[in-house]
């Protein structure tokens, strides 16, 4: 490898890992690790979906203990049992979902599970919190309760938690998945605060971008491997997607241009619905999408997403406001759904597929096999009492070559399928019914870079076919690479339709976080 | 490193005849350790499996009886299932079994001049029927309200147990029995009759057996009780009504509990007693998880369970072997059955420095 910069090359290592190896089964998560990270340092351990990065993190952070190789900790060779061993070494792990009491405060948050110490008042602690917040410019009043946060706080906290722990090492898992931009931009100032402080810190992720803009190194994993580690400065997005994939991938999105004429499909009017609680989810929710349109959806976890898919699926009762879609080969007749049940919605003419949001929990049955879950839908159109399983499936199995969907049989049970052919699964079975309206919800979670792009390619197809199409996103470039337009929730209202082609990131992340931007077509949006 | 340790690793597929090699293995380590047991209280174990043996299957009446334990404890597995493959935990059989058998006895105490064509199709009909309901009110319970189901039907049984007392107590003591509390015993119309020696109870048996089976692997309902039972968000997705499957699954596996109360009462018992569901109820539960929620496995399964209990009743008479000691032969070789289901679904890794071993 290059030489490294000369700031970190004199620091003493924080981590040296040698040789790690472990395995599930028959399945090998990590094989013959080894990596360095130095003090005041930030390492990315970038990789897809399933290529090792969090079980090797998770044996530094003693959830899992490896089966062969050795870790040293400041030069010390160090076996980590258990959580509490990785607490004592200052190694720090912020998980990818908060691990918090909603109903306790800011600092007492922080300090649970710490051992207490003698004279260590209310008062003292809130100091010491203080000391960090300012130390390292974190933004929390320790007063707060937790489920009064909003997301990036609750994050804030979690980092307080093992700074607080006098954590010298960081790891982050993921952080970034569940953030808006400028929280992003936030986020990476204080790591680079940290980094001053010189802190060692471990980022994983799957985004380039974020990797190429905070990172000092960057070690790739692959299928449970290291493929190489190299310095920020000598290396290029593209190089960086080659070594992850092993193979040069485009990763242009395409956008077909929609006919600038198309009719409305859908027509979501004044909608509201109301969660578990009685509070409003969903919250004057109103817009269309034509035929051949693509409309994105983007907002924070939980701004109202799951529930918007839910309603337009028939699955959760409306408050008020109202569903329709037009059946254009019917005089334009507008037929309202707003309260019909799951079945008339996907069986009537002018059909509505959805793809759920968790492919294993509602969309398929794990435990049956692929061709038993083709019949979820169509099996109560069958005359008789009796279940025909032989349509099926022949239906799976073609389903399996047109898909080129990797599996053993049309018997083999789902569950025992990858992410990306559990999608192809249950978007193939969607698309069979030929539907007018599509709803997606983020389709991509969890996939590798080829799945993902194979799904893209399935829902534009879809697109030029003139479906109306409403995807659930998370990935912004993606949202603003590939969508007509972009409906921005936040806290169940809408608060913005802009249009992908000009928008955008930030513009995006600010709608998000809840403020509403004077330029763009706000009468759209609060009509 | 790190010491060498033993870990479970989900198996993520078993060929069927490891499985069965398994399962075999665990009835003969059952059989050896039972076999140490035996000794240390002091007799043969060879004799004593032996004459287990012989006294459920070596006579034609040993047979019989054998056969006899196993029709009621075919029918409760077969309803259980049905319940269970939907994830409801129905601990309830006992009571639905005594429920089945009250409705039943109704019509044999007061309706026995009825000709048996029209007699025995009302009392099977109204011990489905009764159990049935009884079944509905902790599935419609859970639909509505979210109530546990496994306290609700456990709680039932007493109630049921507790009708039949107040029963023989009151309204239907035999009154030709000296003020004895007791049921009178059931007029010859209206007991079943011996088909091939033993009450056409088996005949019912195995008729259920194909039904059960053709219902769970080729109906449409047996297809909604298993996506209930493995996602109720699935089945909602779907669009199907997930309360009415609920409840109609859990009235048919009761209404079948209730059919092996009425075979207990008409053709084993021909009398209602306290004792009519006598365990079967709950140890139809253990036979249904043993044949893994299979119908066609149910049969050999409870077959077995008869023997055992059959088996452990005659060695407590020929060895004065307590009954207790008997209980702990059949618990032993339940243990090693059940245990072995972890050793299918798991294998043993041993770990060590820089290698690892699979045994």
């Amino acid at each position: 490898m290059q030489p490294t910069t000369p700031i970190i090359a004199g620091q003493p290592l924080a981590i040296d890992l040698r040789g790690l190896t472990k395995t599930f089964g028959k399945v090998i998560a990590n094989q013959d690790i080894s990596l360095t990270l130095r003090e005041g340092e930030i390492l990315s351990l970038l990789g897809e979906n399933g290529s090792g990065k969090t079980t090797l993190m998770n044996m530094l952070s003693g959830i899992y203990r490896p089966d062969s190789g050795a870790i040293f900790i400041h030069g010390q060779r160090r076996d980590i049992r258990s959580p509490i061993d990785a607490f004592k070494l200052g190694i720090g792990m912020i998980h990818q979902h908060f691990k918090l009491v909603d109903v306790l405060t800011v600092a007492e948050n922080i300090v649970l599970g710490t051992p207490a110490e003698k004279g260590m008042s209310r008062a003292a602690i809130t100091r010491k919190i203080a000391d960090l917040s300012l130390r390292y410019g974190l933004m929390v009043d320790p007063n707060r309760k937790i489920y009064e946060l909003s997301v990036s706080e609750k994050q804030t906290v979690e980092i307080m938690k093992v700074l607080y722990r006098n954590a010298r090492i960081l790891i982050l898992d993921e952080p970034t998945a569940v953030l808006t931009p400028q929280e992003i931009d936030r986020l990476f100032q204080i790591l680079r605060r940290m980094r001053e402080q010189g802190n060692a810190i471990i980022l994983i992720t799957h985004k380039l971008h974020e990797v190429m803009e905070v990172s000092d190194r960057i070690t790739v994993l692959r299928k449970g491997l290291v493929v190489d580690t190299v310095e920020r400065a000598n290396i290029t997005s593209d190089a960086l997607v080659e070594m992850m994939v092993g193979a040069a991938v485009d990763l242009s999105l395409k956008r077909p241009e929609p006919e600038p004429d198309a009719p409305v499909l859908l027509k979501v009017e004044n909608l509201c619905v109301r969660g578990a609680e009685g509070e409003l989810k969903l919250n004057d929710v109103s817009f269309d999408i034509r035929a051949g349109e693509l409309l994105g959806v983007a907002g924070v976890a939980g701004s109202g997403q799951k529930e918007l898919c839910e309603k337009l699926a028939g699955l959760l009762p409306a408050k008020s406001g109202c569903v329709k879609v037009i059946d254009i080969d019917n005089n334009m007749n507008e037929v309202d759904i707003t309260h019909a049940h799951p079945r008339k919605i996907i069986g009537q003419r002018v059909s509505m597929s959805f793809i759920p949001e968790d492919r294993l929990g509602m969309g398929l049955v794990p435990s049956m096999s692929i061709a038993d879950n083709m019949l979820l839908k169509t099996y109560h159109h069958e005359p008789g009492p009796l279940v025909r399983r032989k349509p099926a499936r022949e239906q799976a199995e073609k389903l399996i070559e047109r898909l080129s969907i990797a599996t053993p049989s049309a018997l083999t049970p789902v569950r025992r399928l990858s992410g990306g052919n559990v999608q192809k699964v249950l978007i193939g079975r969607e698309l069979l019914s030929k539907p007018k309206v599509l709803i997606t919800a983020y389709p991509v979670r969890g996939l590798d870079i080829h799945s993902s792009y194979a799904i893209y390619k399935m829902i534009n197809k879809q697109k030029k076919n003139g479906a109306a199409v409403l995807f659930i996103g998370e990935d912004l470039d993606v949202l603003l690479g590939m969508c007509d337009r972009v409906m921005v929730l936040c806290g169940g209202k809408v608060m913005d339709i802009v249009d992908a082609r000009t928008a955008t990131k930030h513009q995006l992340g600010a709608l998000m976080a809840g403020s509403i931007i004077s330029d763009s077509k706000k009468g759209e949006a609060l009509a | 490193m790190t010491k060498p340790v033993i870990r479970a690793v989900q198996r993520t597929d078993i060929a069927p005849g490891v499985a069965f090699g398994f399962r075999a293995l665990a009835i003969g380590l059952a059989l050896c350790t039972g076999g140490v047991f035996i000794l240390l209280l002091g007799h043969n174990p060879f004799a004593v499996y032996g004459s287990m043996l012989r006294g459920s299957l070596g006579t034609e009446i040993a047979l019989t009886e054998t056969i006899k334990m196993t029709i009621p404890l075919l029918v409760t597995s077969l309803g259980v299932t049905l319940a269970f493959r939907m994830r409801f935990w129905n601990i309830g059989a006992e009571g639905q079994i005594c429920i089945g058998a009250i409705a039943a006895t109704y019509f044999a105490l007061f309706h026995a001049d009825w000709p048996g064509w029209v007699l025995f199709p009302v009392m099977m009909t109204a011990a489905f029927v009764a159990a049935g309901l009884w079944g509905a009110i902790p599935a419609v319970c859970k639909a509505r309200f979210g109530t546990n189901e496994t306290l609700f039907t456990l709680m039932m049984n007493y109630l049921a147990l507790y009708i039949i007392q107040f029963l023989r107590e009151g309204p239907w003591k035999d009154p030709a029995g000296f003020n004895y509390p007791k049921i009178a015993r059931f007029a010859q119309s209206a007991q079943m009759k011996g088909v091939l020696g033993i009450h056409w109870g088996w005949i019912v048996a195995l008729v259920l057996l194909v039904l059960v089976y053709l219902y769970m692997r080729r109906s449409k309902q047996g297809y909604e009780i298993d996506v209930v039972g493995q996602s109720e968000n699935t089945a909602r997705y779907a669009g199907m009504n997930v309360s009415k499957i609920i409840v109609r699954t859990m009235v048919f596996s009761a209404g079948i509990c209730g059919l092996a109360g009425m075979i207990q009462a008409a053709g084993a018992n021909r009398t209602l007693t306290e004792s009519v569901a006598g365990g079967v109820g709950f140890t139809a539960i253990t036979v249904a998880w043993l044949s893994q929620l299979n119908p066609l496995a149910i049969l050999p399964v409870s077959f077995l369970f008869a023997m055992l209990q059959r088996g452990s009743g005659f060695i407590e008479s020929i060895f004065g072997i307590s009954n207790a000691a008997a209980a702990v032969l059949q618990g032993v070789l339940l243990f090693f059955m059940l245990g072995c289901e972890f050793f299918v679904r798991f294998r043993l890794t041993v770990r060590k420095e820089g290698v690892s071993v699979h045994a």
